[in-house]
């Protein structure tokens, strides 16, 4: 129990300083960003690889599953990518309305690329697992399809963005639609939910053999902290494109 | 009451546009019109029943479905265009001025596309109800609430989005690509009420989905009116 609460705690504490100190790369120097993002990338490098070991390797077959049930050493922690990238963009999403900082729009936009590439592996690799499993690739239960429902809403945030040149209207309209997108998930969950479900209960610790658990939970921090690394490089491609466009206007009005 | 006053001049003002140049009504009309047909095309106008549905034809059971989908393809239409007048004359810039809270100004538009969606679904629903040969006397009053509560969480966001969609270059691309994943909850619960008024309702569920419309429009709603005034800014 103590133990359990101690796994859960720190989870929660890491995550929590994870998403804090990515909403405060908008105003840190680059340089803070860049090395922040190098030594997180070292230290998931070396996480990954151990879990991957322990997963493939040490991890005892499971009875029912066999081999298969593996994958979930990648599909679990897709998840974590996936909550925490979105929950960042939706956050900077509302500093920038609320300062208009261009910075807060680097890492809004960081956030919701990076989640959505750990969204569509999530998506993929549960596709994987379920043919094997359930028979068929895709159903319709609420998690499938509200993941597929956010994997859409945030790609066409992307596209959005694409299609506006001026850099504070596409900041203030992404924004929102990344507020609005964010607020809609969980009512999408709950209104699928209450249409159909299917989808296999969470397994908890208890019911998971513990040779399972610790490679999971490597892989899921390794798994936070390789986005995190995405994360703040993304931010810094942003920024280095957000400011060369500020200077391509200053140019501009220099030159009448 | 300024406030109220200003939407419904806004109001008059959209439905004036419209009465005269009947761009969104005539537009929509006519695809609303094919949609049906294609339905018919598609799905074979006289295919026999699901083993579901005892003697109904394939069409028949699957009206709450294409009923939606019917509105929300055409109504598309018409949200597009609730601020493109503003938007080809420069009016934009007169809404932005306007006095006042700007949540009259998205009252105003709201109710506005709410009355030419209202219009629209008083053609297409007894349209299809006859092409498709479905009685729906008796099940009229249920059938106006959900429809009414449906719309009302579609015009909602739908507004908001062709407000923030207004001055880009590809909003005829971006308006659908927006505002359809927003929609989903929508069309779950409003098939699923719509289901329940034509198909009987021995469960007695159809007051919980007309609760669950409900409250997914207020959310929708809230989420809406507080942010609208960063989404006509320039």
């Amino acid at each position: 129990m103590i133990g359990r609460i101690v796994v859960y705690g720190s989870a929660f504490v890491i995550a929590g300083i994870v998403v804090i100190q990515t909403i405060r790369l908008a105003k840190a120097p680059k340089e803070k960003a860049m090395r922040l993002g190098t030594i997180v990338g070292i230290v998931a490098l070396a996480l990954l690889a151990v879990g991957l070991v322990l997963g493939m390797f040490v991890a005892p077959t499971e009875r029912m599953m066999g081999d298969v049930y593996r994958i979930m050493f990648i599909h679990f922690p897709s998840w974590v990518g996936t909550a925490a990238g979105y929950l960042i963009a939706f956050i900077a999403s509302i500093m920038y309305i609320k300062t208009r900082e261009q910075g807060y729009d680097y890492v809004a936009v960081a956030g919701a690329e990076v989640g959505v590439l750990f969204n569509v592996t999530g998506l993929i690799t549960g596709a994987l697992w379920g043919r094997p499993t359930w028979g068929v690739y895709w159903t319709w239960d609420p998690r499938l399809t509200t993941t597929a429902i956010m994997a859409i809403t945030f790609a066409g945030y992307l596209v959005l963005r694409a299609f506006i040149e001026d850099p504070e209207g596409r900041a203030r309209v992404s924004s929102l639609v990344a507020i609005v997108g964010f607020v809609n998930v969980p009512i999408v969950y709950f209104s699928v939910r209450w249409w159909r479900t299917l989808h296999q209960v969470q397994s908890s610790p208890e019911t998971v053999d513990l040779a399972m658990v610790w490679p999971l939970r490597l892989m899921m921090l390794g798994f936070l902290l390789l986005f995190l690394f995405m994360l703040t490089r993304r931010y810094l491609l942003a920024r280095l494109r957000g400011e060369e466009e500020l200077d391509l206007v200053r140019m501009e009005v220099a030159g009448d | 009451m300024g406030d109220l006053r200003r939407a419904w001049a806004l109001v008059r003002k959209d439905l004036l546009t419209e009465r005269r140049s009947k761009a969104a009504f005539n537009a929509m009309a006519f695809f609303a019109a094919m949609v049906l047909f294609i339905f018919s095309f598609a799905l074979g106008p006289d295919a026999p029943g699901m083993s579901a549905g005892a003697g109904q034809t394939l069409l028949q059971y699957l009206w709450p479905g294409l009923l939606w989908v019917a509105i929300f393809f055409t109504g598309i239409l018409a949200l597009g265009r609730s601020f493109q007048v503003e938007q080809e004359s420069g009016g934009m810039e007169a809404l932005r001025l306007y006095p006042g809270d700007k949540k009259a100004i998205y009252a105003g538009k709201l109710a506005a596309n709410l009355i030419i969606l209202a219009a629209m679904e008083v053609i297409l629903i007894p349209v299809s109800a006859v092409l498709y040969n479905i009685d729906l006397i008796t099940k009229l009053p249920a059938l106006l609430g959900v429809v009414a509560l449906g719309t009302l969480g579609y015009a909602a966001v739908g507004t908001f989005y062709a407000a923030l969609t207004a001055n880009l270059r590809a909003r005829d691309v971006m308006l659908p690509v927006l505002l359809f994943p927003i929609m989903v909850p929508v069309v779950v619960a409003a098939v699923k009420a719509t289901t329940l008024v034509v198909r009987g309702d021995p469960m007695g569920e159809l007051w919980v989905w007309l609760r669950i419309i409900a409250l997914i429009d207020l959310v929708l709603l809230t989420v809406c009116t507080l942010t609208f005034e960063f989404a006509i800014e320039e």
